[in-house]
């Protein structure tokens, strides 16, 4: 999948966009990092593309998955992840059912999705993990339980909202490096904002200064390599 | 550009489609039958009735109405009560909260409160009689003292003043707007305002009154006008502590209209018009009182004066408040001794014997009045809950917020007299052959429970966190699920909690229940206020203690249920920071 944006661009009510117009390629297993200062639309820009803009916003533009336009669809309809700075667990359910959550509907039988969810909590470092309140997990578990049901869920694309923002700094290096690494096996095209610089250091993909549209220390991927 | 604009969707669509079901059905469900009930008894207020062949226009209702003897008594009587209840209510509620604030967590005057608040107001209105009248336990207590040797011949209950009724108001009136106070001040932040002004070298009191209060008032206005339409208009209340002869206004035309006498229509309709109008000026009062106080208080600002202590103020507000809590108390408490006594001869507190006969014999009639009561309360909860829910769900799928007219017209059933509209919308409901079927009956239910219901559910589901829902979709959850396994679960705590306030309010009905149930819909409500003039406290103990109990077991439910299912999880408990 590669996820291309067009001349994407998100007003108030016919005010003037919130940023100019934005052209982008994301390629599979690339991280793209958007930068700028808060309150300039970064985190809009990903409702937009996601499918979960406030009423009174409108986007322009197209926003496609290899060649399919997916800007009409809704949210649920679009299969693009979304990973926020506090990561949102459902707080009425267990670590592991809110993995069950996000587990695709084409794993069948009970038996076979416990072993999936189980599977992911392994490779997340969770085991044992699944009956557990969520409330009760670190920020680091949590930040990768959240991961973890995002990619259950298979996403053809995913958006991050400073997914790193709150984590202190030790934990800050480990979890992006677990995120992209997981992001990269997966080959799924990746569109990260964020306002710190070593965020769009370790991405490694293009980025783009909101502000400016002056594309920031750009650097070839790696993902060519895999 | 050349590419399309989408500002909408087809999930926002379907919001569109589903908001303006849910507005049409609440229009047509509760603001066309309140104006049509309004209409029916303006024409009968004006002479126009055809059924009982009455076709002109003319102002002879009125003229009776002025003729029917104590109108002019009832209608002072009303003004007293009303303004009397309302203004010392809002008094007490503000010095209890100034004196209290701080000491006492969100949580444990939450706790303290749901009692006196689910408690129907028929319910501690005989309670109260207990305890007060002069056979009642505060005689009784005092009786050794005093050195009486039976009752003393003092009409504390039913007294031509109304002061037992302005009583009993206050009992029910303070702790609901102390909850109404509370939930505004956590909107404001009144530590650091307290602190900025006793810095600034202003005493505690004074500070709320200067600094807080003028935030909190434009939070708590429409609940005031909520308890100031209510305290004019009370019937129940009024039937069981209030002056009987002549009664309050809302009284007197219920005996009117419930005359054999159909001549009386007219003139009552007339009374009901009077009633309205006493309402509609009292708010026109109120408004005008907020407007000279904000310019008083700007001017009393401006001056600078720290003097002032307010704080035997606060105190004395607190001590009060504390003995109409304590009243209230002891009146449930003694709905439950009666209903358990047997022989209790004067001045003993405790009776000499106790049974369980009246509680054995459900045959002699609670049984049908409490099953009447459930079906109703249940049917009438669950109908507004639904709508309620559809309500905000289509905000939330449409992604707006809500208009401030639909806000109002939320508050509308709890701002109009009940009597101005019941006695209308029964001719109505008689001409369409509904009048006393079940369905009238859970319908006016719901006009009423509807408000409370969406009040209670309002602020907990706009407060839930918009991440989660998006969350849901980013996975793939469409809208259905989101609803049904992301947010009515983790909103399980105030569904519930609205639930125990849907019944409690149904439980509570009486002139609904009494002019939509055309009189033959027994409830425990209408028969407790029935029973409460007859001398039998026992029995009149057993229906009013079930009255109360109904509402707090609900409570308890809701109490109960989530602690046990969230047990488990942190985040949801109560206390949690949602």
């Amino acid at each position: 999948m590669t996820l291309h944006l067009d001349a994407v661009a998100v007003a108030h009510r016919g005010a003037e966009p919130l940023f100019p117009p934005i052209t982008m390629i994301v390629r599979p297993g690339e991280i793209a990092t958007v930068m700028g200062p808060s309150g300039i639309g970064k985190s809009t820009l990903l409702d937009a593309i996601g499918g979960h803009l406030a009423h009174g916003f409108s986007m322009s533009g197209s926003v496609r998955l290899d060649e399919a336009d997916i800007a009409q669809l809704p949210a649920e309809a679009r299969r693009v992840g979304l990973m926020f700075q506090d990561a949102a667990l459902f707080p009425h359910l267990s670590v592991g059912d809110n993995l069950a959550f996000g587990l695709s509907r084409s794993v069948r039988g009970r038996a076979a999705r416990r072993l999936a969810v189980e599977a992911a909590l392994d490779r997340a470092g969770l085991s044992g993990l699944h009956d557990r309140d969520p409330a009760t997990l670190s920020g680091g578990q949590r930040s990768r339980a959240a991961l973890m049901r995002t990619l259950l869920a298979e996403p053809r694309a995913l958006l991050l909202d400073e997914p790193f923002s709150r984590l202190d700094a030790a934990l800050r290096a480990e979890m992006r490096a677990f995120t992209f690494e997981h992001i990269r096996d997966r080959r799924i095209p990746a569109l990260m904002v964020t306002h710190d610089p070593e965020d769009a250091e370790a991405a490694g993909g293009p980025a783009l200064d909101l502000t400016s549209l002056t594309p920031v220390s750009y650097r070839n991927c790696p993902v060519s390599k895999s | 550009m050349g590419t399309a604009l989408h500002p909408v969707n087809a999930a926002a669509k379907d919001g569109r489609l589903l908001r303006a079901a849910v507005l049409v059905t609440v229009a047509a469900g509760l603001v066309l039958p309140i104006a049509a009930g309004f209409l029916q008894t303006a024409r009968a207020g004006v002479g126009v009735m055809p059924a009982i062949g009455a076709a002109d226009v003319s102002l002879a209702p009125f003229v009776a109405l002025l003729d029917i003897p104590g109108f002019s008594t009832a209608l002072r009587l009303t003004l007293l009560t009303g303004f009397g209840a309302t203004a010392l209510s809002v008094m007490l509620a503000v010095g209890v909260c100034a004196a209290m604030h701080g000491r006492m967590s969100p949580r444990d005057s939450g706790r303290l409160l749901t009692p006196f608040l689910a408690a129907p107001h028929a319910a501690m209105a005989i309670g109260l009689a207990f305890l007060l009248s002069p056979s009642g336990w505060i005689a009784r207590a005092l009786a050794p003292l005093a050195g009486w040797d039976r009752p003393p011949m003092v009409a504390t209950v039913n007294d031509p003043a109304g002061l037992a009724l302005i009583f009993g108001l206050m009992v029910k009136e303070v702790p609901f707007l102390l909850l109404v106070i509370l939930s505004a001040l956590s909107q404001i932040p009144v530590r650091r305002h307290l602190a900025a002004g006793r810095s600034l070298g202003y005493g505690r009191g004074i500070v709320w009154i200067k600094v807080i209060m003028p935030q909190v008032w434009p939070l708590i206005r429409l609940p005031v006008m909520v308890v100031l339409a209510y305290s004019l208009s009370v019937v129940d209340m009024a039937l069981i502590l209030g002056p009987s002869n002549p009664p309050t206004l809302a009284v007197l035309l219920l005996r009117l209209f419930s005359s054999p006498d159909i001549g009386l229509m007219m003139p009552a309709s007339a009374g009901a018009l009077v009633q309205a109008a006493l309402v509609a000026m009292a708010f026109g009062l109120l408004l005008a009182l907020d407007r000279a106080g904000r310019a008083i208080g700007r001017w009393w600002v401006r001056r600078g004066g720290r003097g002032l202590s307010a704080e035997p103020g606060l105190w004395i507000a607190t001590a009060l408040s504390g003995i109409l809590f304590a009243a209230g108390a002891l009146a449930m408490l003694s709905l439950l001794v009666w209903s358990l006594a047997w022989r209790w001869p004067w001045p003993g507190l405790a009776p000499e014997s106790w049974s369980l006969n009246t509680w054995t014999t459900p045959g002699s009639g609670w049984a049908g009045a409490l099953g009447n009561t459930l079906i109703l309360a249940a049917a009438a909860t669950a109908l507004c809950l639904v709508l309620a829910i559809a309500w905000l769900e289509g905000e939330d799928r449409a992604r707006r917020g809500r208009a401030g007219w639909a806000e109002a017209l939320i508050y509308l059933p709890l701002l109009v007299p009940q009597i101005g509209f019941l006695f209308g919308l029964n001719v109505l409901f008689l001409r369409l052959g509904l009048s006393g079927s079940y369905l009238a009956v859970i319908w006016a239910h719901a006009l009423f429970v509807f408000p409370y219901v969406m009040i209670a559910l309002s602020d907990p589901w706009r407060a839930l966190d918009r991440q989660l829902p998006r969350a849901a979709a980013s996975l793939g959850a469409g809208p259905w699920r989101r609803l049904f396994a992301v947010k009515l679960p983790i909103l399980l705590t105030p569904l519930l909690t609205a639930t125990a306030i849907g019944v409690s309010v149904s439980v509570a009905q009486y002139l609904p229940t009494l002019f939509m149930g055309a009189g033959r819909v027994a409830t425990l409500t209408t028969e407790a206020v029935t029973l409460s003039s007859s001398s039998d406290r026992r029995i009149t103990g057993v229906y009013a203690t079930l009255q109360a109990g109904l509402p707090f077991a609900v409570y308890g439910a809701a109490f109960l249920i989530p602690a046990l299912l969230h047990r488990n999880r942190r985040d949801l408990l109560p206390g949690a920071a949602a």
